[in-house]
């Protein structure tokens, strides 16, 4: 049942994007298409997944045996960095359109502190290995539902009469801010 | 003491080095051949990826001349010396890659095609388009909103006193942006050595194009009489011409009775009669 709860809860209610205000960078780059979020979304899913599980066996097998938590920073940012690195090459692989359209973020998805910060709070939160995959995983689902439903805004607004100094960022940063606030709606949610 | 220095060291160099096996493993496994002329391709574009070729940007571009879809010298912006360079590269000949510059064609001045209607509108071509048309006489003629300067990204347009848009030869880069803006078709895109332009496009028939605008093409027919070489013709009411025949002659514009074919008579032939 608290894995239930993990997963709304790092989906919904601690929304990475729009509740903790991490991950900014990609959601404001890489939100103009649907599509191209959506590819976002999986690879920062997928290295999310993975990040939080070597981590935890980082944190819980080298570093505090070895009493060495201070190098946590360091040790998570070479494995965030390392993954993202094998995300790229899998992704120039597969679907090489993909690859052109997420550009210099497919490779800055090492400096999204989203990712980090998941590493980080399941450490903090002391979840087990299982919670701390689906801790993940919410997360990472969290993200990409914030930037598609982003995206999607976008898209509309592309087409609607804008005043001419809103356009572009000032229009895109304001509904994220109101996307924030409706999802604030959640934190009402009681929760286990 | 040395342990608490060493040990961390230890660690995080094992971490690199463990990443690193991994990620060369990776690459041998995921590795995408990529042929070696793109990134070369490449360099030799300007690097403005502002689209006039059609492709989204120079690195489509550079993909699409190696793979072979495009040709070499599609690139408007770096003209001749970049198609022979791109030419080089991929071990073709560069074709007789003639820049293209964006002209205007109408010379219908306030003066010349006055309007037939006050506008108060927002200045810009594409708004005053819809408040039925715009309001110049002429109803193919250049508005003179200045909507090509306001979209050329290399600030190559001017808006003249006659209420022309006037084009800066040197930093026109053909990039087709006022070519899309215009909406009325006024600006289009013609070989910068093509000094014989016909300055109208008005497909009204003659004497509607006459009331209209003292310099519009009427279709009389006379320059299609004159041309020895076949290049001028007269299509819906209005004169056209081919610049691939065109041999600069000026004979059609020394008969146009409007005056609206451009081109210097007296220049013109001096240099046509040395056999240009």
């Amino acid at each position: 049942m608290s894995l239930i709860f993990i997963l709304i809860s790092s989906i919904f209610v601690n929304n990475f994007v729009l509740s903790r205000f991490l991950g900014i960078c990609p959601f404001l780059g890489v939100s103009k298409k649907v599509e191209t979020a959506l590819g976002m979304g999986a690879a920062v899913t997928f290295v999310m997944a993975l990040a939080s599980a070597i981590t935890y066996v980082v944190q819980y097998a080298i570093l505090e045996p070895l009493n060495l938590g201070y190098l946590q920073t360091i040790a998570f940012i070479l494995v965030v960095a390392a993954l993202v690195q094998f995300v790229e090459m899998i992704i120039k692989k597969m679907t090489p359109s993909l690859y052109q359209a997420l550009g210099v973020f497919l490779p800055l998805i090492t400096t999204n502190c989203a990712v980090l910060g998941v590493a980080f709070l399941n450490i903090q939160y002391e979840y087990n290995f299982i919670e701390t995959i689906v801790n993940g995983i919410g997360a990472a689902l969290g993200f990409t539902l914030a930037i598609v439903l982003f995206a999607g805004v976008r898209e509309r607004l592309e087409s609607s009469e804008i005043p001419k100094a809103f356009e572009g960022f000032p229009i895109a940063l304001l509904s994220a801010g109101l996307m924030a606030i409706a999802f604030l709606g959640f934190s009402g949610m009681k929760l286990g | 003491m040395l342990n608490a220095i060493l040990v961390p060291i230890g660690i995080i160099s094992a971490f690199g080095l463990l990443f690193g096996i991994g990620l060369a493993i990776a690459a041998k496994v995921f590795e995408v051949p990529e042929d070696p002329r793109i990134p070369l391709v490449r360099a030799a574009l300007p690097g403005a990826n502002c689209g006039g070729c059609g492709f989204p940007g120079c690195d489509a571009l550079a993909g699409s001349i190696v793979e072979g879809s495009a040709a070499v010298d599609v690139c408007p912006v770096g003209g001749g010396d970049t198609a022979a360079a791109i030419a080089k590269i991929m071990g073709k000949e560069a074709g007789s890659a003639v820049k293209k510059i964006a002209t205007v064609i109408c010379q219908g001045t306030c003066e010349t095609a006055p309007n037939r209607a006050d506008y108060y509108g927002e200045i810009d071509c594409r708004e005053a388009m819809i408040a039925s048309g715009g309001v110049k006489g002429c109803r193919y003629g250049c508005m003179g909103y200045g909507t090509c300067k306001s979209v050329c990204p290399f600030n190559a347009i001017s808006m003249g006193e006659d209420g022309l848009p006037k084009v800066d030869p040197d930093k026109c880069t053909s990039c087709g942006k006022c070519v899309d803006a215009c909406p009325k078709s006024v600006m289009n895109l013609v070989p910068v050595t093509q000094e014989i332009i016909v300055k109208c496009h008005n497909l009204d028939k003659g004497k509607i194009a006459r009331l209209s605008c003292t310099t519009a093409c009427i279709g009389c027919g006379a320059c299609e009489k004159a041309c020895n070489f076949d290049a001028i013709k007269v299509e819906n009411n209005c004169a056209k011409i081919d610049y691939d025949k065109c041999r600069q002659c000026y004979e059609c514009v020394d008969k146009c009775p409007m005056n609206c074919i451009s081109g210097d008579i007296e220049y013109g032939k001096s240099t046509a009669q040395t056999g240009l």
